[in-house]
């Protein structure tokens, strides 16, 4: 692997996963070349169908490429044991589900810790770390609620902030505004940019521009393949060009 | 954009020659907008012309310093209460040239949608970075700056909003026409989801 500059945290090489068999068989990615570097907000963009779930639940280790190579800090997850995978999933790896997937018995900050004390870290500092995420994703007040105490919005923000905890190198969210209101949805791209500038790799499935403007660089997918990628210029001279008419 | 009505609110403020306006109005404005000084001086010949504002001689330097009148005055506060007049309809070469791709055989329309969805998305991905490291400033000054910002994201947003639909419409006229392809745009809009944003959506 080549290693210049910053280091890619994500690398999926020629990565294709179909489901089924036969006449049946789905191809949801097909040779997916996808690398995401330390300090990178990468958004994905592509109609319903054309991949993106998949891509994100490979490069989390969720699931496992018909063929090709997933890379995580350059370990390769098809080398991992269920275990090591598993543990790799709760260090470095935060996920937020299109449906959150927080449990409901379990208050706001037990969620958020919840991968901490799994991984063995003492219950309070766990706690600690979680009051730290929720206060990032700006709800510290809300960490003894439980689910069904809170509205659709707020559940959310828990399961990002589950996703930040304990300073995760790689974030990756699925349509993580999905039901948000414009000034919420607004807070969460603030939180992972945040994450991003601070040296995590982000990655972001998102049907809204205004969302995937926050990114470095935007993916297009379009049956199971990248068909466009667009990166700011992120030069002001450029920007006042266009602008003027 | 009115230069006209521009100059003379920066002249409300106090009396101003031709470079000062121009350097001014780019402060004010967030610098988005240039004004060659060409048309600064034409303009503010017109205006003299007019009478909404005079010619106050030179100020020893070389500069001549203009002022507004009470007539001037009176405009700029007709220009301010008054909304903004809408060229009906807006020329919009985005839409003329889709309008005409559609209608020609043998484009490809969805190319060109996709082309101009990835440079709108760059262009947002630009002012929405802009706008961030602004807002992180905190500087009075940047105030202009923001709203203009805010401006062209909410504009840049709404034409990505637009191709989705297009992208949406025709791939439900492929549909009509027998060919088996999804009612949703590249970015998982549907027609019946989109077509509330515009004004003439035939449901
Ligand atoms: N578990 C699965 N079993 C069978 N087909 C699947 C499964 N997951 C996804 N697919 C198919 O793979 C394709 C891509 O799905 P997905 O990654 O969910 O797309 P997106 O998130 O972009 O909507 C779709 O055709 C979908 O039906
Ligand atoms: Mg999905």
């Amino acid at each position: 692997m080549s290693v210049q500059g910053p280091h890619q945290v994500l690398e999926l090489a020629k990565v294709s996963r179909t489901f089924g068999e036969g006449a049946t068989a789905v191809a949801a990615l097909r040779e997916v070349d996808l690398s995401i570097r330390a300090g990178e907000f990468v958004a994905v963009m592509g109609p319903s169908g054309s991949g993106k779930s998949s891509l994100l639940a490979l490069a989390g280790g969720l699931d496992r490429p018909t063929s090709g190579g997933v890379f995580v800090e350059s370990t390769p997850l098809g080398g991992l044991g269920l275990n090591e995978l598993a543990r790799l999933r709760r260090r470095a790896v935060g996920y937020v589900f299109q449906d959150f997937n927080l449990v409901p018995t379990l208050t706001a900050a037990e969620n958020v810790a919840l991968p901490l004390e799994l991984d063995g870290t003492a219950a309070r500092k766990a706690q600690r770390q979680a009051i730290d995420a929720l206060r990032q994703v700006g709800i510290p007040e809300l960490a003894d609620r439980f689910m069904d105490q809170m509205s659709g919005g707020q559940q959310q923000r828990v399961a990002i902030a589950r996703a930040i905890v304990g300073n995760r190198r790689l974030i990756l969210t699925d349509e993580p505004t999905g039901a948000l209101d414009s000034t919420t949805g607004h807070g969460v791209m603030e939180v992972l940019r945040g994450r991003a500038d601070a040296g995590a790799a982000v990655m972001l499935v998102t049907h809204e521009a205004r969302h995937a403007a926050w990114a470095d660089r935007v993916v297009f997918l379009r049956d199971g393949r990248i068909v466009d990628q667009a990166a700011a210029m992120h030069d002001p001279a450029m920007l006042l060009t266009q602008a003027g008419h | 954009m009115s230069i006209r009505h521009s100059l003379l609110a920066l002249l409300q403020d106090q009396p101003r020659y031709g470079y000062q306006l121009r350097v001014e109005f780019e402060n004010r404005t967030g610098s988005t907008w240039s004004l060659n000084i060409g048309q600064v001086y034409t303009t503010l010949d017109r205006l003299e012309r007019d009478g909404l504002v005079s010619n106050d001689g030179s100020d020893g330097e070389g500069h001549v310093i203009y002022s507004i009148t009470a007539a001037g005055k009176a405009e700029v506060r007709n220009w301010f209460a008054a909304p903004v007049e809408r060229n009906n309809p807006p020329r919009n070469e985005l839409a003329i040239k889709l309008a005409l791709a559609v209608t020609l055989p043998g484009v490809d329309v969805q190319a060109i949608i996709q082309a101009q969805r990835v440079a709108s998305i760059r262009a947002l991905q630009d002012y929405t970075k802009a706008r961030r490291d602004t807002a992180a400033n905190q500087r009075a000054a940047d105030t202009a700056w923001l709203l203009v910002l805010d401006s062209l994201i909410f504009q840049t947003e709404a034409e990505v909003r637009w191709l989705d639909l297009c992208e949406a419409r025709m791939l439900q006229q492929a549909q009509t026409a027998g060919q088996a392809t999804p009612r949703k745009s590249s970015n998982g809009v549907t027609v019946e989801e989109a077509a509330p944003l515009i004004a003439d959506s035939r449901r």
